[in-house]
């Protein structure tokens, strides 16, 4: 528990990340920052999973090692998908979502 | 714990140690017996379907973290036939293509590392076990749809597969920790004693349901889906939209089915909708589409929809039906994608106009497709048809008389696109038809094998029967 913050505020903190990740995936071009705005989504889980165990049920620690195995999973899809963007930037020179993209509709 | 109970792992285990043992042969063999690799893979995986049919018992594993039931044996079994379809087809590309490059064991790793991640998304017994299964299985394919490096459609594939897939998982993740909140466990199990609707439950539901949904690419969540599928190689496609696919709809149909059973009442609304919305929008675009792999994709998207009114029954005649007419599924799509997979590998050509006239060069060929895309649209003799004809049925008997109706119509208008490549193999002349050409033994085993299925899955009734009965633990 911290002291003088409620559940209520640590969740909105956390709803608000998982928006601002969900409005950078839609709206950036650059595909780094799209990247970051799945790790903002993924981080706003792994508060909350930490914050409801915490808060809700401390008597088990399910949802803190849930969170531990979101944070190695979202590293591996993170190195993953860096690789890929420099094999694409090798091939296009450019990592913005509007020059790499060719298939449509 | 006795060591024995790992036994019931076997399908997860000796998958592993298939992996592990290509990997060996990998470094260690000779830069000129490289092609030995392909014969390898196939011998042990061929082992491994045949070995996966012993019989087993039913039982969970790790306090009840991994669960293993008849039905899920089954449907391990039925991915297991598909992904040596899939290796027999795709064995003349590696050794073409990839194996020229000093590469090819990758591909087996990586698509074995998938199936594995599927295996264990299938037989997950709690949430946590469920999205590590779910990023084993999603993380080595979009490795794979980036893996011709040269091409910078494939890697766009891979990007697109990746970020969409990360979203997606992280959407579904976000759903789970409210449902983890409403119930304070992440075990089925416990979920399931209480569950209530409450507005954080259908809250969680609903965004877990969207990550899922990416997966199966139902419509407001499909866009990555044609792209993916034409920058990718096919081999890759084909996993994707048939093995993939069909694990993702299991184990979205055993949560819908029995932890989300309370949220009943708000998960029939949505999956009507959905439904509808899936099979008009997949239907409408493949009209349009010129490029096989991406009319193949569009097509997978309709027959997503189809699948749905299975689902929307929750019962057990729903799952027996399902889970039928994905293993038809499987079959037909796999013979499509084999052929369009032949053609490629001896033209290069990928395009509708191409198969102008594939009739009069390669007859055998064109009535394997023609078969094949009978069985999607679901005319009569083949299996496909049944598949189709008792998803209707089970959606009818719940009183969904509307939503069969207009899935009816939209067999119509899918029956419409496919036949519009049967016209272009057998009615249309074509100024430079495909030469004939003698496809690889392994190709043609493949094909064969998927033509047996179709023709005889659908009027092999006892298999069905069986279906049902194994459905029966899940209710």
């Amino acid at each position: 528990m911290i002291p003088g913050i409620s559940i209520t505020e640590v969740l909105t903190l956390s709803s608000i990340l998982f928006f601002i990740g969900v409005y950078g995936f839609m709206t950036r071009t650059n595909l780094i920052s799209v990247l970051i705005s799945v790790e903002l989504i993924l981080n706003a889980s792994v508060i909350n999973f930490v914050m409801i165990n915490k808060y809700l049920f401390p008597e088990l620690l399910q949802g803190v090692v849930y969170s531990i195995f979101i944070i190695a999973v979202a590293a591996a899809e993170t190195a993953l998908a860096v690789a890929i963007i420099f094999n694409l930037y090798k091939q296009v020179s450019s990592v913005a979502v509007r020059e790499t993209e060719t298939m449509k509709y | 714990m006795d060591l024995s109970t790992l036994l019931l792992m076997r399908h997860e285990g000796i998958l592993l140690l298939i992996t592990l043992l290509l990997l060996g042969a990998d470094l260690f063999m000779p830069a000129g017996k490289r092609s030995s690799l392909v014969h390898l893979a196939l011998l042990l995986f061929g082992l491994h379907t045949a070995l996966g049919f012993l019989p087993m018992e039913e039982s969970s594993l790790f306090g009840g973290m991994f669960r293993s039931t008849p039905l899920i044996y089954f449907f391990k079994n039925a991915l297991n036939i598909g992904v040596f379809i899939l290796l027999l087809q795709s064995a003349d590309w590696v050794k073409e293509k990839i194996l020229q490059q000093q590469r090819g064991a990758e591909f087996f790793l990586l698509l074995f590392f998938s199936l594995l991640g599927m295996y264990f998304m299938i037989s997950a017994g709690d949430f946590l076990m469920f999205y590590i299964g779910l990023e084993l299985s999603t993380l080595p394919l979009a490795a794979l749809a980036a893996y011709e490096i040269g091409k910078r459609q494939s890697s766009e594939a891979g990007i697109k597969l990746v970020l969409s897939a990360g979203l997606a998982s992280g959407v579904s993740l976000f759903g789970i920790s409210m449902l983890y909140a409403t119930t304070g466990s992440i075990y089925f199990e416990a979920i399931i004693g209480v569950l209530s609707s409450s507005p954080l439950a259908i809250l969680g539901m609903l965004l877990f349901f969207a990550g899922l949904a990416f997966k199966i690419s139902l419509v407001p969540f499909h866009f990555w889906t044609a792209d993916v599928y034409e920058g990718s190689p096919i081999p890759v496609a084909s996993f994707l939209s048939v093995i993939s696919k069909g694990a993702a709809v299991f184990i979205l149909m055993i949560l819908l089915f029995t932890v989300l059973k309370p949220l009943m009442p708000v998960w029939e609304n949505l999956v009507y909708g959905l439904a509808l919305l899936t099979m008009f929008v997949g239907n409408l675009f493949a009209l349009r589409q010129q490029n096989m792999k991406r009319f193949l994709a569009f097509s997978s998207v309709a027959q997503a929809g189809f699948i749905l009114l299975g689902l929307i029954t929750g019962s057990q005649l729903g799952t027996a039906t399902v889970v039928y007419f994905v293993l038809i599924y499987i079959f037909s799509n796999l013979a499509a994608f084999g052929v369009v997979q032949a053609i490629s590998l001896q033209t290069g050509k990928e395009n509708m106009d191409d198969y102008e006239g594939l009739y009069r060069t390669n007859p055998l060929l064109s009535l394997v497709m023609l078969l094949a895309l009978f069985s999607l649209a679901g005319i009569p003799p083949v299996a496909g048809f049944f598949g189709k004809f008792f998803l209707f049925t089970a959606a009818a008997s719940e009183g969904y008389y509307l939503l069969v109706f207009l899935a009816v119509v939209n067999a119509t208008i899918s029956l419409y696109y496919y036949l519009l490549v049967v016209r272009a193999m057998f009615v249309r002349k074509g100024e430079h038809p495909v030469p004939y050409f003698r496809n690889a033994g392994y190709m043609r085993l493949g094909l064969a094998i998927t033509v047996i299925g179709i023709l005889v899955l659908g009027l092999y009734s006892p298999l069905y029967d069986y279906i049902f009965e194994l459905s029966a633990a899940l209710k």
